[in-house]
């Protein structure tokens, strides 16, 4: 690994500070006068407040406020925009609507004083009806969850389409094998290890709020907390400080940061309030929760001709999805895969339940996850209908490279791909022939092996504002970038880190483009008075937008760099060359200025030509002109103990194509992330709900995630396809594994569930219900054994 | 109502009057401004809140500050010793062993505990040690790698 030069494996700058334990996570900020909230919590998912009784809190002796929704209501605050424009509750004034909504909030002088004061706050409840079952939220009587939506009747959303429903319907009509197959994608939780949390500090003189937070997006934060606090946007600083994971999770504004304002306000103190994990699980947002009926028309070839899709999105009890807001479904419409289809059709009706609102995080690049899996599903139930190897079912159907840029059949354009040569590097690293021998070895001694393929397109790198925008702003991104006189930089993103790394690749994109040390570049980010506006890290978007933004910054420090190195040589700017770090005079490269020599220039009293400014520094927004569309092949090799169906994930092959790399080994840590994700959601997590509507996913000890023992040693490969529209050719990689592996690992075990007939069964496969497939009665995940 | 609790926290002693109920991760962090070690669960699942007691690794969020009284306790702020990255440490940087950071401190104390037993461990041993704590970014693979690293780089172990 090298220190120094553009592109190519380096240590991460920020790894100093962490390593020491010196990282600044939301918990670790300390100001003077600090105070502590927390929150208390419905215990019902669906009740009447009758009352709030909060006198025993107020005389608690270390108790400094005690907020309800009807004193927050009496500052037009009881109720905020979620980011899909429905509205949620900060604290109930009327009703609760799911276990562990908020209620009330305490401000105490010490965290544990404000945990005990919640419990003398007396609520009075009567016990509504909950719905917890999506598929029961549209019956005739089904309790009205949001009967605060003046003339809603029912707990009807959206319906949202996409493709052709004629078209698909006469593919079906004559087609001569058609696939049908009910599937859930369970609801599941990012759980980054961070909780959330937030510090605001109300400055009662300057009328000013800085408010450190949880945020993935904290320029979105600012300008939706001046929507709804009425607080001018220049009064409030929103500070993103290192990040403890995100995934998703630290995308919306959630209540707890709301009080905290409030609380800071009241008490003229800063006020810290960190949920704990339970909160974290019970009540910030959740992912997936769609149930799907996926069908497939095709030939007795093999050709996939058409694929067409209902689904049923349970979006809880506010919708709160994070997604732009003409795409209610996200990018689903990518259902159609990476295969050349004839038609396609898919139809989205979105429910409120009684339970958490969210509903797209967790690395989903806005429900792609779900349409991988979809399709990745449907694929090796035909490939079992017609008795063909999956691989082999897929190489025979995928898109071709000459048919790039491809716009599939729901109106989305693919940029660019290889996607033959990436499968079969992925069997090839895999040695997919001799595993198929070996597990007809094992099959004849008795044992499960399964191996499971899973071809994925992902699209990230929102977005075209034209096209998407979120609560009406648009998906551009600024940046700036500053020179100073001795030749190194400052460079200002508005996207944030949550340990994807960026204080280091953003720095080598800088040192690309100018022929710098990535040492000498200093990238700041996550703080609103210091960058420049932008929507933020999440959907796989800051290599795409904002590096998209730091190349061209960069090209334009570079060329009024060419200006200035023009005047110093005393010759015509067309007359120089560029060579990484410096500007020469074409035919004599002698005759040449390095950027810290062109930098000082800059900066002194050298002449310029009329209308050219001093200095090199730069700003641009950039403004994508599509999605960039990494794709990739996952092989999955799986054992099941018949005796228990315990599954054991004894090999995963990689194989990403996100086009140009800045830093490899960071894009590889992405990639080892993601695919313990895929283990984990296929294998143990679930936010299941019992009847009755209590939360089963509340802490982890119930909330399963993988461990070392888990996860096998990642085998990884490579292809490279350059996106034609990044001006690096660069394409967004850190959702592709959780989106394209856990159709590989459920694939592999249904592979492996072969000798006992099994088509299909819902993740999580835990042994339980791995066990019951194979009884030929699988369970329904997401809801608690009867 | 206080107690006195008194421990040694990375070599220096440190006395507290502080609530019989305050957890260790809450009196490291919050009365001695040791943030380095993390609170990630309550539960005990997670192990960001891991530390030394005595020379063991022990999840601080599930023991009272009470019960280390009279304890030695050391922390990721304790693995650098006069300016010298512990190759625990370093194994992580060279590694990409973290991405977010905030399993990192409790993985390193684990780590550092492993290899003062286990100075060669494979890479078996190294997923069942720290099997007990969690990490949502690196999929494990390089923070085994990260501490193989470390077992390879003895030497600037200073003794």
């Amino acid at each position: 690994m090298t220190g120094a030069g553009g592109f190519g494996r380096m240590r991460r700058k920020e790894d100093q500070r962490f390593i020491r334990g010196q990282g600044c996570y939301i918990d670790d900020v300390q100001l003077p006068g600090m105070l502590y909230g927390a929150v208390l919590r419905s215990p019902y998912p669906h009740a009447r407040i009758l009352g709030i009784d909060t006198l025993a809190a107020e005389a608690h002796p270390r108790v400094r406020a005690v907020i309800t929704g009807a004193s927050l209501h009496e500052r037009n605050l009881a109720w905020m925009p979620t980011l899909s424009g429905d509205r949620q509750a900060v604290l109930a004034t009327d009703k609760v609507r799911f276990q562990g909504q908020e209620v009330a909030f305490v401000v105490a002088e010490d965290r544990y004083s404000a945990r005990d004061a919640l419990e003398l706050i007396d609520v009075e409840y009567e016990p509504l009806p909950a719905v917890v079952d999506a598929r029961r939220a549209l019956d005739p009587g089904a309790p009205v969850i949001r009967d605060d939506l003046p003339g809603r009747v029912g707990n009807h959303i959206f319906d949202w389409e996409a493709g052709d429903a004629g078209r698909t319907e006469e593919v079906f009509r004559d087609a001569e094998v058609t696939i049908t197959q009910d599937m859930l994608y369970p609801r599941v939780h990012p759980a980054p290890l961070e909780t959330c949390g937030a510090v605001a500090d109300f400055d009662q003189v300057s009328g000013k709020l800085t408010l450190w937070e949880t945020t993935q997006a904290p320029h979105a934060h600012r300008t939706l907390y001046a929507m709804v606090t009425g607080l001018p946007e220049h009064k409030i600083r929103v500070i993103s400080p290192d990040i403890g994971g995100g995934f998703g999770n630290k995308v919306p504004i959630y209540p707890g940061y709301v009080c905290a304002i409030v609380g800071s306000i009241i008490t003229g103190q800063p006020v810290k309030w960190t949920e704990d994990r339970s909160e974290n699980l019970m009540s910030t947002c959740f992912a997936r929760d769609f149930h799907m009926r996926g069908e497939l028309a095709a030939g007795r070839d093999g050709r996939i001709r058409a694929v067409r899709v209902t689904v049923l999105a349970d979006h809880g009890a506010f919708n709160g999805t994070a997604q732009p807001s003409k795409f209610p479904a996200g990018f689903f419409g990518v259902f159609t895969g990476s295969y050349d289809l004839e038609a396609a059709h898919c139809r989205v009706t979105g429910v409120y339940t009684n339970k958490a609102p969210g509903g797209v995080a967790y690395s989903c690049s806005f429900r792609v996850t779900e349409a991988v899996y979809l399709i990745e599903r449907l694929v090796d139930l035909l490939a079992y209908e017609l008795d063909m190897d999956p691989a082999e079912l897929r190489m025979r159907n995928l898109l071709r490279p000459e048919q790039f840029p491809y716009t599939c059949q729901t109106g989305w354009t693919y940029d660019s791909g290889d996607y033959p040569r990436t499968l079969r590097l992925a069997l090839d690293l895999a040695g997919y022939e001799s595993l198929r021998e070996e597990q007809e070895a094992e099959r004849a001694n008795g044992h499960l092996m399964g191996i499971g393929v899973s071809f994925f397109t992902e699209a990230v790198g929102a977005g075209p504002r034209q096209h998407m925008d979120i609560l009406g702003l648009g998906m551009a991104d600024g940046v700036e970038l500053r020179i100073h006189p001795t030749g190194t930089a400052v460079l200002r993103i508005s996207v944030q880190t949550q340990g994807q790394g960026h204080e280091t690749t953003f720095a080598q994109i800088v040192a690309e483009e100018l022929g710098l040390s990535p040492d000498d570049v200093e990238v700041v980010h996550g703080d609103t008075d210091q960058t420049p506006f932008g929507l933020g890290t999440y959907g796989s978007r800051s290599t795409p937008v904002s590096g998209a933004a730091t190349a061209i910054v960069a090209r334009k420090v570079r060329e009024r760099a060419r200006i200035v190195a023009a005047a110093m040589l005393e010759v015509d700017a067309a007359d120089l060359e560029w060579e990484p770090g410096r500007w020469f005079v074409r035919g004599d490269p002698d005759q040449g200025r390095t950027i810290a020599e062109i930098a000082l220039a800059a900066h002194s009293d050298l002449e310029l030509p009329e209308g050219v400014e001093g200095h090199l520094d730069a700003a641009c927004v950039y403004n994508p002109p599509n999605l960039t569309y990494p794709c990739g092949a996952y092989v999955c090799v799986a054992d099941v103990d018949p005796g228990t169906g315990k599954v054991s994930v004894r090999r995963f092959i990689a194989v990403d194509d996100c086009g140009v790399r800045i830093n490899p080994m960071i894009v590889e840590g992405q990639v080892h992330g993601g695919l313990a994700d895929g283990i984990g959601m296929a294998l143990m997590e679930v936010i299941a709900f019992d009847p009755d509507g209590n939360c089963l996913g509340g802490s982890f000890m119930d909330y399963l995630l993988p461990t070392s023992l888990e996860c096998p040693a990642w085998e990884l490969g490579e292809t490279v396809t350059p996106s034609p529209h990044h001006p690096i050719g660069a394409k967004g990689v850190g959702e592709s594994a959780t989106v394209g592996s856990p159709p590989a690992v459920v694939n592999a075990v249904i592979d492996a569930l072969r000798p006992y007939g099994v088509r299909h069964a819902d993740m999580p496969l835990t042994p339980a219900q791995v066990w019951r497939a194979i009884q030929g009665r699988p369970l329904r995940t997401d809801l608690a054994i009867g | 109502m206080t107690i006195r609790v008194a421990m040694t926290v990375n070599g220096t002693e440190y006395a507290r009057d502080v609530e019989p109920r305050l957890l260790l991760i809450h009196f490291i962090r919050d009365e001695l401004g040791l943030t380095g070690s993390h609170w990630g669960c309550d539960t005990s699942n997670c192990g960001s809140c891991v530390v030394w007691l005595d020379a063991k690794p022990v999840k601080s969020c599930t023991l009272l500050a009470a019960m280390a009284d009279g304890h030695a306790v050391r922390t990721v702020e304790g693995l650098e010793q006069d300016g010298r990255l512990d190759p625990v440490q370093q194994g992580f940087v060279e590694c990409h062993g973290l991405q977010c950071g905030f399993c990192t401190p409790g993985m390193m104390m684990t780590a550092r505990w492993l290899l003062d037993r286990n100075p060669d461990p494979d890479e078996a041993e190294i997923r069942e040690a720290i099997s007990g704590q969690i990490c949502r970014c690196t999929g494990y693979e390089n923070i085994v790698r990260s501490i193989r690293w470390a077992a390879g780089h003895p030497a600037e172990h200073p003794a």
